[in-house]
Order: structure tokens, then C-alpha cells, then sequence
């Protein structure tokens, strides 16, 4: 197989002497730090401290779920577990995951800025977000929560007797940090691009996160009001949510779900930006569509505001207001299939090599596309009354999320682990590990579906014993699963000290990112680029190349 | 070169403030990130407050005479009070802005010092309020009856109300939840806008703002001011519902 890498003379190539690691020494420089490379790593090694806390619930619900009897937890300790799996996995890991990372690490340096607009600001995030994960620990320690990750009142306000004030303020504290993120990029993406790099010549990665950014901005202050009523609500009974003294529970799922489903574009959008990137840069090809990738992110950040209400068509809503929400949902698949399609026709007559993140965002093609079209089974209000609440949902939802979502992470990580550390990964275990983790993942949740057009509810310790077979499947799916993200784990952690030194630009990418040293300088760049080439323009690095071998000729 | 990718920029030998924070290419760019910054920020204050208008508009239609009801137990008096303590202490932080940008040291303390003051004022009013609701017993979930509303006391010199049917009556609470929430919660907006009232007024008492960096004056403004009209919404939905009866 052909391959577009071209690293340095291993023998002579050195990690540059100053960047932004080695700018300054000791822990205190890490934890005052303004430099948003920084923060990234931070952020980077918290979440994926959470992500293995919710993979290990995760694989606490597969083993239960192996056998029909609530066998090896109680009923409501397997309740307590797939709340705070979802719960992690939700806030803590998919909302930050790409933003906070791979943005923070990335988007400055993509428009030729030095820093985002607020470091401070951008510090704060991460320390919100770390209370907000301490908290979520300390009620999962001390007992944890049962009433799923939804927060369902009067369940969470009358009928439970666990974590829920804890619980509910640690996401309002976590939904602060990542209103500070979305903010940081918003400014920063309007005010701080560089001389000549305009609205049409920002990578899509940048489009993409400013569209999650938006959803952020708007939608998280929502749920924080909400939560408070909520603990309110448990804790003093301020009657808001509460029928028996006129206050209306259906109120709280519209509040919830205003800002849980734009939520659900919050966590994909920014993964979307990631693959426009892997594809065109492992097909050497400009992205097929260039402003239609873009308008369709910010259609999405739109759309996603007025689809909330396809979550509760079984709640008792008007059946009017359904027809307008199941066809409002169907709208924003349109946004959607415009990325996939000009994805495939990026692809088309493309020079395509297959490399570790273009395996994953082959990954993420397939399998978000579809959990999108299960999507539309669920977005139909007919469909919807006999498949929502059954594993169709969580299989649904998963395809996206796990599918989607984490296979686009997977793959920018991979694809700038060599800007960010300045070495590669292993290139052939981490092809296995993205097959791995595909193979591993279509065993987990596609027997989910089988199982919810059967009829299997979710969120329930036991299940009758028919349904054992597709069961079993699914939790040996799941040890395979875990095995793909184990890998990654190990063998990134390896390559910080023996992976191959990286070189500026592994790839032959266009980003303003590659054309700087790995790792990058504190500062980004020596001096601001003025830029006059376009997004993905080959060409224009061909002849950059040429010149500087003339030049050094 | 040709086609300069990497070229200097033009503004970089310029002389810079000593304020001027190193990722910034200009003070344009920075003052102006810091006001849209805080423009987004007061965006996301409207969504938060956006929630409790939601409810406080659905529950007003379904439980319109028990918001009457509510409603008129409130002193109008103090509430028209109150706004006007408000409005001046945003006169008073504009002030202080204009202080700022002329360089007017003196005058921006006095500012502060009134913005702060008057701050202090309206807590004080909206706790008298908080304590009447209290004996009253209408504060929801921790002291509330509603039989008040059912058999309405007559105040002296004034027409007694009639009374509401019980399951109306006890929908009060209803009412009352929101005014506590969405008061409450501008109260903790006017806390922690006096807590950077009192952290500005030592960095001006210690000439901070003297070299022209206010960029935390003005988008304080921005916060003071949109705490202020929260509250211009607040006031009718709350205290003015019907007044004409």
C-alpha cells in the first residue's frame, strides 16, 4: 500500500530543542499555564481519565447483561451504574472531548493566532471541569445516582433517595466550563484570525467547532437553570415540577432536551470537522463542497435548536406539535447527508492512502451514517412509540455517539498526535487497533437493534431469557471493543519516547498547523502568517516545497 | 517572495501598552475581543434567565388568577422603589464607565461607591420583601399555606379581594416558586456584581485604570446593565400583574 508519510532522516532529526513542552519546567507551570497547547494536554489526560471510568461501567453493564437474572449486581446498583455511564460519558468525556482538546490545541493555531482570545478564561474551563468531575465521582463514591442521565423528575425530585443534588450541580459546574469553551472559540474565530485568512479559507475543523460552539454558548445556560430548579425542587420543593402542586414535569423535558439535543450536535459536530480534514488530506483532495460543509455545520447548530421535542413523543405532547417536531427532525438529517455525501465525493478520483485516522473516519462514515438513518425510524412519531425506550435507542444513539463521536476523536488524535507530541504512533498496531475497534463495536450494538425491534427495554438489570443470545454477542463485542481503546492507550503513551520523531508535516497537509515545527512553540508562530492560499489547496503546498529545495539549492 | 505565506505583519513594530497581552496583534483586537466576549457572556445570562421566563409564561396562562393573586400580595411600593434604585445605580455605573474613559480617577471611585451603595440598597429592600413573604407564609416548599388566598383578610382602608377556589388558591405556590427563583437568582447576580464592585474599587483606588486599560470597567458595565434590565423585565411580570382590578 502506498503511503503519503514522509517523516525526516531518523538519524539526524531531533525534537526542536524549544517548544511549547519544554518552554517551562516544573508541575506549577502546567497548572497556571495560559497556552492553550497546554490546557489541551490537560484537558486531554482528564478526559481520558473519565473516558476509562465510563468504559469500565460500560463493561459492568455488558457482563450483567450476559446472563437474563439480575445476577451480578442488584437491580438498583446496575441502575446506579448506567446512570453514571452515562452521566461520564455524556458531560465528562463526548461534550469536551474533541473541543477541548483537539480544538483547544488546534483552532489558534488554524487561523494564526497565538493563543485564543480569554488563557485565563480558558484555564478556568478546566478547572470547572475538573470540580465538576470530582463531584460526579464523589456522588458516584458515596453512593452514586439511579435516575439515569436524564435527570427525570419526579423521579429525581420525589422518588429517589440518592445523589441527585450532587450529581446535578457537578454537570451544572462541568456545563460552565463548557460555556467558557464555546465562548473562547467564538471570540476567538471572529477576532483573531490572521492577516488574509477569511471566513472561506478557515479549515472546516475550525466551521465545525464554531457551529458546536454556538450550540454551547446557547444551549448549556439552559440546562444549568434547569438543574438548579431541579435541586430546588428535591431539596426544598419549590413545586416547579411538581404535579401534585401545579408545577408540570413535561416542563422540565422541554428544558431538559432544548439543551440535551442540541447537546447530541454539541458532541458530533466538532467530531465532523475532524473527518473533513483525514479525508481530504489522505485523498489529497480539496474538500468536495467546501462551503456546503460548512453552511450545512452551522445548519445543524440551527436545525438542532428545534428538534428537541422528538425526545418525549411518548410523554403526553400534543400530537400536533409531534407532526411539526417529526418533520422538523427529518429537516435536520438534510444538513447531515450533505457531509457524508460530499465526504464520499471528496473521496471520488481522490489519491487515497489508508492511514490510522483515515481508517477511523472510514469508521465514522459508516457507522454515523448509519446511526443517522436509525435516527430517522426514531425522528418518525409512528416508528418512534413502539422503538423509543428499547435497545433500538441505546443502539441507535451508540452508532453515533461511539460510532460516530469516538471514531472521529480516535482519528484526530492519530492524525496530530504527531503535531502535539512531535512523534508518531506506530503506524501498523494502530491500523489494527482502528479494525479492531470497528470490528469490535458493529458486535456490540448492532445485535442492540435486533434487540429493540424485539422489544428489549432498556435500563434493566434482567431481560427474558430469549433474549440471551443476542446478548452475549453484545457483551463479547464489548471485550473486543475494549481491547480497540486499550490499544490506542498503550501504544500513544509508548510513542512519547520511542515513537519516530514526526518532523513539521507528516501528512502533506495544508493546515497553517503543519507548516510549523511538532511540537509547536509556545508562542505558535515566530512570525503571523498572512495567508493567501485556500482550504486544502495542494497545489500551493507543492509549490512551497519546490521553492524551499530551491532555495536551500 | 511571490506569494508571502510567512511575511511579517506590518503592525508588529508598533509600540505597545504595557496591558496589551502578548497573543493579541493590536489593542483594537484586544478591546474589542474582551467586549464581544462579555456581549456572548450576557447572551448566555439571557438563555439562563430564559429557562425561568418559560415557566413563568406557561404557568401565568394556566394559573392566571392565582398569579393575580400572588402578585398582589407583593408591595408595589417597594418595587417601584427598588426599580428606581436600580435604574439610578445603572446611571451611577455609566458614570463610572465615562470616569474611566476620561481618566477621571476620583470620579470613578465616587461612582463605585454609589453603584455599590445603592447595590446594598436594593438587597436590603428585596430582604424586607424576602422576611414580609416569610410571616406571610408564602415562601414555597419551606413555609407555605394558601389559605390566605382563600379567605383573603381584609386590609384596612382597602376593598377585600375575593377569595380563589382551593385547588387555585394552592397554585399560588406556584407563583410564588418562580418569584423566588427569578428574584432570587438576580439577587445572586447583584452579589457577585458587588463582589467585582468591591474588587474594582480597590484596583482603582490603587490607580489601575488610570493608563486607559478598562476594558474591565466597561464590560462590568455591560454586567451591571443587563442585571438592571433583567430586573426591568422582572418587575411588571411580578409585581404589576393586574394591577387595575
Amino acid at each position: 500500500m502506498s503511503s503519503i508519510v514522509s517523516l525526516p532522516d531518523q538519524t539526524t532529526a531531533r525534537i526542536p530543542k524549544r517548544n511549547y513542552i519544554t518552554n517551562e519546567n516544573g508541575i506549577m507551570s502546567w497548572l497556571l499555564t495560559g497556552d492553550h497547547k497546554r490546557i489541551a494536554i490537560l484537558y486531554l489526560i482528564s478526559i481520558t481519565f473519565f473516558f476509562f471510568i465510563g468504559g469500565a461501567l460500560a463493561g459492568l453493564i455488558r457482563l450483567e447483561l450476559l446472563t437474563p437474572q439480575s445476577d451480578l449486581m442488584a437491580a438498583d446498583t446496575y441502575n446506579k451504574v448506567f446512570s453514571m455511564h452515562g452521566i461520564i460519558m455524556i458531560f465528562l468525556f463526548l461534550v469536551p472531548s474533541v473541543p477541548a482538546t483537539l480544538g483547544n490545541f488546534l483552532i489558534p493555531i488554524m487561523i494564526g493566532a497565538k493563543d485564543l482570545a480569554f488563557p485565563k478564561i480558558n484555564l478556568l474551563s478546566w478547572y470547572l471541569y475538573l470540580a465538576g468531575g470530582a463531584l460526579t465521582l464523589w456522588a458516584m463514591i458515596s453512593g452514586g445516582v439511579d435516575t439515569g442521565w436524564t435527570f427525570t423528575v419526579p423521579l429525581s425530585t420525589h422518588y429517589l433517595n440518592t445523589n441527585v443534588v450532587t450529581t446535578g450541580l457537578a454537570i451544572f459546574i462541568a456545563g460552565f466550563a463548557s460555556i467558557f469553551t464555546g465562548l473562547n472559540f467564538i471570540v476567538t474565530i471572529h477576532r483573531m484570525r490572521a492577516p488574509g485568512m477569511t471566513w472561506f479559507k478557515l479549515p472546516l475543523f475550525v466551521w465545525s467547532n464554531y457551529a458546536a460552539s454556538i450550540l454551547m454558548v446557547l444551549g448549556t445556560p439552559v440546562l444549568a437553570i434547569t438543574l438548579v430548579l431541579v435541586v430546588l425542587e428535591r431539596t426544598i420543593g419549590i413545586g416547579v415540577f411538581d404535579p401534585s402542586k401545579g408545577g408540570d414535569p413535561i416542563l422540565f423535558q422541554h428544558l431538559f432536551w432544548f439543551y440535551s439535543h442540541p447537546a447530541v450536535y454539541i458532541m458530533i459536530l466538532p467530531g465532523m470537522g475532524v473527518i473533513s480534514e483525514v479525508i481530504s488530506t489522505f485523498s489529497r483532495k480539496r474538500v468536495f463542497g467546501y462551503s456546503a460543509v460548512a453552511f450545512s455545520s452551522v445548519a445543524i447548530a440551527v436545525f438542532g435548536f428545534f428538534v428537541w421535542e422528538h425526545h418525549m413523543f411518548i410523554m403526553g405532547v400534543s400530537n400536533y406539535s409531534t407532526l411539526v417536531f417529526s418533520f422538523l427532525t427529518m429537516l435536520v438529517a438534510v444538513p447531515s447527508a450533505i457531509k457524508i455525501f460530499n465526504w464520499a465525493f471528496t473521496l471520488y478520483k481522490g489519491s487515497i492512502t489508508f492511514e490510522t485516522p483515515m481508517l477511523y473516519a472510514f469508521g465514522f462514515m459508516g457507522l454515523f451514517t448509519i446511526g443517522g438513518l436509525t435516527g430517522v425510524f426514531l425522528g418518525s412519531s409512528g416508528t418512534d412509540i413502539h422503538l423509543t425506550e428499547t435497545y433500538f435507542i441505546v443502539a441507535h444513539f451508540h452508532f453515533v455517539m461511539v460510532g460516530g463521536m469516538l471514531m472521529a476523536f480516535l482519528a484526530g488524535i492519530h492524525f496530530w498526535w504527531p503535531k502535539m507530541t512531535g512523534r508518531m504512533y506506530p503506524e501498523k498496531i494502530s491500523q489494527l487497533a482502528a479494525v479492531v475497534t470497528f470490528i469490535g463495536f458493529n458486535f456490540t450494538f448492532f445485535p442492540q437493534f435486533l434487540l429493540g425491534m424485539l422489544g428489549m427495554p432498556r435500563r434493566y438489570a434482567a431481560y427474558p431469557p430469549e433474549f440471551q443470545v443476542l446478548n452475549v454477542f453484545s457483551t463479547a463485542g464489548a471485550t473486543i471493543l475494549g481491547v480497540g481503546y486499550l490499544l490506542p492507550m498503550i501504544y500513544l503513551v509508548w510513542s512519547l519516547k520511542y515513537g519516530k520523531i514526526a518532523g513539521a508535516n507528516p501528512w502533506q497537509a495544508t493546515g497553517l498547523e503543519w507548516q510549523i515545527q511538532s511540537p509547536p512553540l509556545t508562542e505558535n508562530f515566530v512570525e503571523i502568517p498572512v495567508v493567501t492560499q485556500e482550504a486544502y489547496d495542494y497545489e500551493w503546498l507543492d509549490r512551497q516545497k519546490e521553492r524551499e529545495v530551491t532555495q536551500v539549492g | 517572495m511571490d506569494s508571502p505565506t510567512v511575511a511579517v505583519h506590518e503592525g508588529a513594530h508598533h509600540e505597545h501598552p504595557s496591558y496589551q497581552r502578548h497573543h493579541f496583534v493590536t489593542m483594537d483586537q484586544q478591546r474589542e475581543s474582551a467586549s464581544f466576549g462579555m456581549w456572548l457572556f450576557l447572551l448566555t445570562e439571557i438563555m439562563f434567565f430564559g429557562g425561568m421566563f418559560t415557566a413563568y409564561l406557561i404557568y401565568r396562562n394556566w394559573y392566571y388568577p392565582a398569579f393575580v393573586a400572588g402578585s398582589h400580595t407583593l408591595s408595589i411600593v417597594l418595587g417601584t422603589t427598588n426599580t428606581a434604585v436600580l435604574i439610578t445605580s445603572s446611571f451611577t455605573m455609566a458614570m463610572g464607565v465615562w470616569c474611566a474613559e476620561t481618566r477621571k480617577r476620583s470620579g470613578l471611585i465616587l461612582s463605585i461607591l454609589l453603584t455599590l451603595v445603592l447595590g446594598l440598597v436594593f438587597l436590603g429592600i428585596k430582604s424586607v420583601e424576602y422576611h414580609e413573604k416569610w410571616v406571610q407564609h408564602h415562601v414555597p416548599g419551606l413555609r407555605f399555606d394558601a389559605m390566605t388566598f382563600v379567605h383573603p383578610k381584609a386590609e384596612p382602608g382597602q376593598p377585600v379581594e375575593p377569595g380563589l377556589p382551593l385547588d387555585m388558591a394552592q397554585h399560588t405556590e406556584i407563583y410564588f416558586s418562580l418569584y423566588f427563583a427569578m428574584t432570587g437568582m438576580h439577587a445572586l447576580h447583584m452579589i457577585i456584581g458587588m463582589g467585582l464592585l468591591i474588587f474594582m474599587l480597590i484596583k482603582a483606588v490603587q490607580g489601575a485604570y488610570d493608563e486607559g486599560n478598562i476594558a474591565f470597567v466597561e464590560n462590568f458595565g455591560l454586567y451591571w446593565h443587563f442585571v438592571d434590565i433583567v430586573w426591568i423585565f422582572l418587575f411588571p411580570l411580578l409585581y404589576l400583574i393586574s394591577r387595575h382590578q
